[in-house]
This record gives structure tokens, sequence and C-alpha cells, in this order.
């Protein structure tokens, strides 16, 4: 099945485009990203702050099948309903660093709309990590190592 | 003469696959590696060798240390090696159309 989501990832950058058009009105996409109920039943975490203004901040919470703790968050640098959040985001118990989220939001007619990201990583190497992370994942799908690695952080 | 290594031969190891999974993370020494395997440090060291052959993981000199990185040139050879990210990615949005559509008045 042809994927509805497009990631541009130039070679050489520090960024990379993840763009997707929803069979869902504008209102309806921008309440999947304020709403903390509603962040918790799609991103499959535990929304434990929410604070959507700009100056506001994030945390979420997830826990794996062994009972670890996975901590993501950052600021939200700027937040216009209906159009655009501005945040940072990061995964806390990796080395990675904080990236910034550039979302930008818009109506197609009435009933469909689009998610424009913009994701800026603090380098080149560290933009290609992530990107290659469910590559290498994936090829190591029945392995426990990373789980492993994680319990003695 | 030995055959040149080729890259799917060397992912095919699930030790290796291991390794590769761990490197991806963070630079390592070939010590911290073999510590997170009950194997014997020959074995793991052979393993990295293979990996390195290969091209997958580059060694940079630190000091008195090797570390061992993922070589993302070599990644990007594979062919496709962006769309699991774009799956992953991809997987979320559907979930987030889903759940949406039940708020549709």
């Amino acid at each position: 099945m042809e994927l509805k989501t497009k990631v541009n990832a130039e070679n050489g950058k520090q960024e990379l485009f993840i763009t997707r058009e929803f069979d869902l009105p504008l209102e309806l996409l921008f309440r999947a990203y304020t709403e903390a109920d509603i962040v918790a039943q799609w991103m499959g975490t535990q929304v434990v702050q929410l604070d959507n203004r700009s100056g506001g901040a994030y945390r979420f919470e997830t826990t794996d099948p062994k009972g670890n703790k996975h901590y993501f968050g950052g600021s939200i640098h700027e937040l216009v309903p209906g159009k655009r959040i501005v945040r940072t985001f990061e995964m806390l118990q990796t080395p990675f660093g904080p990236q910034l989220e550039f979302l930008e939001f818009e109506a197609i007619g009435t009933e469909r709309s689009r998610l424009n990201m913009q994701v800026v990583y603090r380098s080149v190497a560290i933009r290609d990590q992530i990107l290659q992370l469910p590559f290498i994942q994936g090829i190591n799908m029945a392995h426990q190592r990373l789980e492993s690695y994680f319990i003695q952080q | 003469m030995e055959l040149r290594r080729d890259v799917f031969q060397a992912i095919a190891d699930p030790t290796r696959r291991a390794i590769l999974t761990l490197v991806a993370l963070q630079a390592m020494t070939p010590g911290a590696i073999a510590a997170q395997f009950d194997s014997s440090r020959q074995t793991i060291s052979r393993h990295i060798q293979v990996l390195t052959e290969c091209e997958l993981l580059r060694q940079e000199q630190n000091g008195r240390e090797i570390h061992y990185y993922i070589n993302a040139v070599k990644f990007k050879e594979i062919s496709d090696f962006i769309e699991p990210f774009r799956k992953l990615w991809d997987d979320r949005f559907n979930k987030l159309e889903a759940v949406m559509k039940k708020y549709k008045s």
C-alpha cells in the first residue's frame, strides 16, 4: 500500500521534512496535538504535562514491556491555534539531544488538512543516525539488546 | 583469497545486527560492545571486524581508545534505508487519523 506520508531528507543537511495529508478537518488535526487525552491515544503514551501556549512545555512518559520508563518532552516555543506549533523534542535517555520542530497546519477545503513538519537536528550526523534508527531496529526486530541497553543506563 | 564481505551477509547474523543496534545509539569501544554479550570477547571482535570490513562500522582513534561508529554513507547504499523511518511516521499518522475520526460529529 502506498504510504501517505512523505519524508524529504536531503543529503548533507541537518534537517528533514515530513508531510502528510489527513482525511480530517483542520480543527480535528490540531486538536490531535493539543488535547492531552487524545495525544495519549494516538501516540500510545502517557501525557504527564501538556502546557499548550507559547513558552509552555510538555512531557510524555511510556513504559516498555519490561517496566522501564522512557521520557520524551520539550519546550513549546510558539503555539498559534489552528496554524502552527514550534517546539523542541527530546528523547531524554538517549545521546541525541533536542531537535527543533516546526509544525505547520493547513486546511485543504473543509474536510481535509495537511501537516508540514520541519525538524532541525544539532548536526548532520545526528540527523542521519535518527533517520537510520528504525531501519537498524527493523533488521534487528527479534532482539532485546536495545532494551537491555536501556536498563543498564 | 577470501571474497570481499557483502553487506547483506553481514547483517544476516543476529549478533552482528545486535551490535549495529547498540552502536547506532552511541559510538562505543570494542570492550563496551563485548560487555553487552555473553559470547567471548574474541567472538565479538570477529563480528566487529566483519562489520568494519564491509564498512557498516567505521572506527575512530580517540587517544588510546578506538570507538566504533555507524557508517552513515554505507547505510545509504542499502536501498530504501529511509523507508522504515517513513513507515514509522505513516503508522503514527494513520493512528492519529483513526482516533480523530471518532471525534467527527
